[in-house]
């Protein structure tokens, strides 16, 4: 049964929203957090089944779908993809399990679950077409999240989302055709999977163009500036639940397809295009710091302080070492548990205040201590402070740039440093001092329900931060293998030079 | 003394004549059936004009391609079999959209059942042929037969709509008999692979000759398949027809011209003419960029559908620009995916079709407000069939769109495909602009029966029949593939 446990792992929300159809409206909850949780342990027994030792892809189905034109149906996972397949399971299953909506429960409940395959999709899918395809597919669901349960001006948030990604995308698309073609006249056949397409050298030139195409795709998704102008108004407007998945699993989507495609498929582009996307990068941190440290929302502070964030992952995937790479991927799954931990909280205070604006807060630690103690570690996480989850990834990123460039590594991590006051402001401004507003005096504290979506996630944060090799050692493996096939592949003596001889430094020790 | 003309029955091939000749009993047979009993119901001529349209497809599959027959005039290559093929299935869901609840004025009448199989005969004529007049004939034939039906249905805007459709129909077949002239006076021959034959031998001379028939061609073709800028009375007649009939003008009689299309630019884009490209690169781009910024600010979700319509057919006639099977296939996959998309976005409109006149629109976005509140099933087909128009995976059109900026990029026309994905995007908005009126927005006066009231179960099972393309398109594309690419290719386009 093993030999198919992807294929379940992506249909199984599908095949169970679709029959929760026949379930009533007011008892969805507990068959779609069963659904999910059996999802999350379906995704942890293809933990188990998964092979350390082996840096390849794992659990390989392939069947043609449309054999004349070489698209297929293959999936596959290796250390790179599982644990973002672990987290945006986890994640589902957390925020569905905090879910406080009532209005149209049980279609909510459904289009969680179709959102659920298509990014377990995405994570899984080694072929080209049907990577697109679950990556377009993941708007729709989403966009009706937005439609119906967002704030006042959902309409335009959810637009603004769909066409900044749909196009970006459409124009990844036609990278990929043109990719295909490329491999249709070297070997005389189409393909359109991706094992295939890595044994493929491309010229530099050609690289350049292709790089061009999925990076737009990509940048938009991540959102990387200047193209994250979405984003603060999908995440102002959507619900809790929306702005979790988003933050957490969605925009990971984007730095996914830089590792999985742009590096290991075009690496001399990935090192022309390594200074321009770093500084790209560290403008994204800064500013976006600094427009989360002039915001009077409290969800737009965290949304904000998500791009911020999203910006030392590109930076640390572009680092092109293992080391940088790794760390990126380590943050990417620590970024999304803190974000979605962050906006779970900040939905929290939302549902008994049904404000976010910080001047209406402002001494909750004294009335909710418990609250203000998971909210002081998650923020503590999100700024990078050692031995949380957020520190590892950070500085493995950090350390991986720091070979490539000292200087821009400098600012980047002054510009962490500094982006950590706007999160220690906002958090004096919510939770210390005096409480102003005679509303928040009687405010109740976190009750059992909200403890068993943000437990976990505070012990996660602890433990992942102390103890962090079981997830980095075959994200390790994975991305080793990955750096020396880009190391290979590389035409010009700047990619060799750049991209770090992984067989070489393993001699030297 | 006349010499006796000696022409063996043998050599007619009349076999080839068949599928047409189907065609035209089944409307003579509808004439004969009213004529002998007064007042038979409706549905006696749709299942007439069905069972016919059944013989008529099955003998397609009876005939051999790439033969000539009846004097050499007909050509049933591999085109013609593609085509006519779309023709008839088109035809099928489409005559089957009659079946509605509501009993509207042309349907009493038996004529109405009998122009519509001459015209899918006339539409056969001008596929299966490269004889410049026999596509006149075939031309002419159809399109007269379509203004007439436009005209039964029995509201001031059908009429306006039929007379607009007409006078434009009647230019453009002027332009398309002085496109023809001068090809005759170039080459000696209307038989479109003889001048393609007389002209490279002559090296394209003298070249204004043929740019003048060239675009005398686009003009008359132009009008036909509503091409920018001979596109301005798509909105107008498609609002005034019926919805069923506007999808029927969408979809099959395009094909038809498509096809003439192909056999002409074929040879003439293969010109070097300059000219002639820059022609239908900017016919290309501006049909698919216009028709959708029209699009988006329509009012009416049958004047967007036309727009929409109008970007999609400029959207295929990249094809005809890049030339290659690629893209000569492309066009077909394209076409039969989007032929079962339309009808579905069709039918859902014809399905809440009421009888009212008094509003400026029969169809305003208001109407679909909060749909999925007060009938959701309606509200998920509408939405299936806006997400695939849109190309959105994995909805069966998204694969024609695939193919086609594929067969772009393969065919070394690199903008044009950044251009044609682009203007996805774009369509995009006013495709989820419905999709927000019935999910996000409250239902306003109406409590949604209004919208399945014109459905009669056969127009129910051909929206399901055309849903179930649509989602599981993915698993037909291969087969659909594979035949278009052996048709193309043994046709030599």
């Amino acid at each position: 049964m093993s030999e198919h446990i992807l294929s379940i792992l992506v249909f199984f929300p599908l095949v169970a929203g679709l029959l929760g159809i026949l379930v009533d409206k007011d008892s969805i909850r507990p068959y779609a957090i069963t659904v999910a949780g059996i999802e999350f342990l379906l995704s942890l027994w293809l933990w188990s089944e998964f092979d350390m030792s082996f840096a390849g892809m794992q659990f390989i189905e392939s069947v043609p779908l449309i054999d004349q034109f070489g698209i297929s149906y293959t999936l596959g996972v290796d250390g790179i993809s599982l644990f973002l397949i672990i987290m945006t399971t986890f994640v589902t299953f957390i925020s569905l399990g905090s879910l406080t909506i009532t209005n149209r429960v049980k279609e909510l409940m459904l289009t969680v679950l179709i959102l659920e395959l298509t990014m377990v999709g995405v994570f899984v899918a080694l072929d080209a077409i049907l990577f697109y395809l679950f990556w377009e597919l993941s708007l729709v669901p989403m966009l009706y999240i937005i439609g119906v349960w967002g704030g006042p001006n959902r309409l335009y948030a959810g637009i603004k989302f769909f066409l900044y990604t749909f196009t970006g995308s459409l124009i990844m698309l036609v990278g990929m055709l043109y990719m295909a073609y490329l491999y249709y006249q070297a070997t005389g056949t189409w393909s359109f999977s991706l094992l295939e397409w890595y044994r493929l050298q491309l010229p530099f030139d050609l690289q350049l163009w292709l790089f061009g195409a999925f990076f737009l795709g990509f940048a938009i998704k991540v959102p990387m500036f200047p193209f994250h102008t979405w984003l603060p108004y999908a995440h102002g407007q959507a619900p809790t639940i929306g702005s979790v998945i988003l933050a957490a699993v969605l925009l990971k989507m984007g730095t996914y397809g830089f590792v999985r495609f742009s590096l290991p498929l075009f690496p001399d582009a990935s090192v022309a295009f390594m200074v321009p996307i770093a500084v790209l990068s560290i403008i994204m941190i800064i500013y976006t710091a600094m427009v989360a440290y002039a915001q009077e929302d409290i969800k737009q502070v965290v949304a904000y302080s998500s791009v911020s964030h999203m910006g030392v992952i590109i930076l640390g995937t572009f680092a092109l070492n293992v080391e940088g790479i790794t760390g990126s991927i380590f943050l990417m799954i620590s970024h999304g548990i803190v974000s979605g931990a962050l906006f779970l909280l900040v939905g929290v205070i939302y549902d008994r205040r049904h404000t976010k604006l910080m001047s209406e807060f402002g001494g909750l630690a004294s009335v909710m201590p418990r609250y203000a103690t998971i909210f002081g570690i998650m923020m503590m996480a999100s700024v990078g402070l050692p031995l949380t989850i957020g520190f590892v990834g950070e500085f493995l990123s950090l350390l991986g740039f720091y070979q490539q460039s000292h200087m821009l590594t400098l600012v980047a991590g002054i510009a962490i440093i500094v982006g950590a006051i706007y999160m220690l402001s906002a958090y004096k401004k919510a939770f210390f001092g005096n409480v102003t507003k005679e509303e928040n005096k009687n405010l109740p504290d976190v009750n059992k329900v909200e403890l068993f979506s943000l437990v976990p996630l505070v012990v996660l944060v602890v433990v992942l931060g102390l103890y962090p090799k079981p997830i980095l050692d075959p994200v390790d493996k994975s991305v080793t293998a990955m750096v020396q096939l880009m190391q290979a592949k590389a035409v010009t003596e700047d990619g060799k030079n750049r991209i770090a001889n992984v067989l070489v430094t393993k001699e030297a020790k | 003394m006349l010499t006796p003309v000696d022409v063996s029955f043998e050599s007619l091939h009349i076999e080839t004549l068949i599928p047409m000749l189907i065609a035209i009993v089944g409307g003579l047979v509808i004439l004969v059936a009213d004529l002998a009993k007064k007042d038979l119901d409706k549905s006696l001529y749709v299942m007439l004009a069905v069972t016919f349209l059944l013989l008529d497809l099955g003998s397609l599959f009876q005939t051999d391609i790439n033969q000539r027959g009846f004097f050499d005039v007909l050509l049933v290559d591999g085109l013609a079999m593609l085509g006519q093929f779309i023709v008839l299935i088109g035809s099928l869901a489409f005559v089957m959209l009659s079946f509605s609840r509501k009993n509207f004025h042309e349907y009493l009448y038996a004529e109405y059942f009998a122009f519509y199989m001459f015209m899918v005969a006339g539409l056969q004529f001008m596929i299966a042929t490269d004889n410049l007049i026999l596509i006149f004939v075939g031309l002419e034939t159809s399109s007269l037969a379509l203004y007439t039906m436009i005209a039964m249905h029995n509201r001031h805007t059908a009429l306006e709509a039929s007379i607009k459709y007409f006078t434009m129909g009647a230019l453009s077949a002027g332009l398309y008999a002085f496109g023809a002239m001068i090809l005759y006076a170039l080459s000696g021959s209307v038989e479109i692979g003889k001048i393609a034959e007389v002209l490279s031998a002559s090296g394209y001379e003298p070249m204004i000759l043929v740019i003048v028939a060239t675009a005398f061609m686009i003009g008359a073709f132009g009008f036909k398949m509503a091409l920018v800028p001979f596109h301005t009375w798509v909105p107008d007649v498609y609002e005034g027809s019926t919805a069923a009939l506007a999808g029927f003008m969408s979809i099959v009689p395009k094909i038809a011209a498509l096809v003439v299309i192909m056999r002409l630019f074929e040879f003439l884009l293969n010109s070097e003419i300059l000219w002639v490209e820059v022609m239908i690169y900017a016919l290309v781009v501006l049909t698919m960029t216009l028709g959708n910024i029209w699009a988006l600010v329509q009012d009416d979700v049958k004047r967007m559908l036309a727009y929409s319509s109008i970007s999609h057919a400029g959207f295929v006639m990249a094809a005809v620009l890049i030339g290659t099977t690629h893209a000569n296939s492309a066009l077909f996959v394209y076409w039969l995916l989007f032929l079962f998309t339309n009808l579905g976005a069709f039918a859902m409109l014809w399905a809440s079709r009421t009888k009212d006149n008094s509003a400026r629109y029969d169809h305003t976005f208001e109407k679909f407000s909060g749909l999925i509140k007060t009938s959701p099933i309606a509200a998920f087909m509408i939405a299936i069939f806006m997400l695939s128009l849109a190309g959105v995976p994995p909805f069966s059109l998204f694969f024609g769109k695939m193919y086609m900026i594929s067969s772009a990029v393969t065919g070394g026309y690199i903008t044009l495909a950044i251009i044609m994905a682009l203007n996805s995007a774009i369509a995009a908005y006013y495709y989820l602009k419905i999709i927000f009126f019935m999910f996000f927005r409250e239902p306003l006066v109406n409590d949604g029966s209004e919208v399945m009231a014109n459905a009669g179960n056969s127009v129910r099972s051909v929206i399901g029949i055309a849903a179930l393309f649509t989602i599981f398109g993915i698993f037909l594309v291969n087969p659909i593939m594979e035949m278009v690419t052996y048709f193309v290719y043994t046709s030599g386009y």
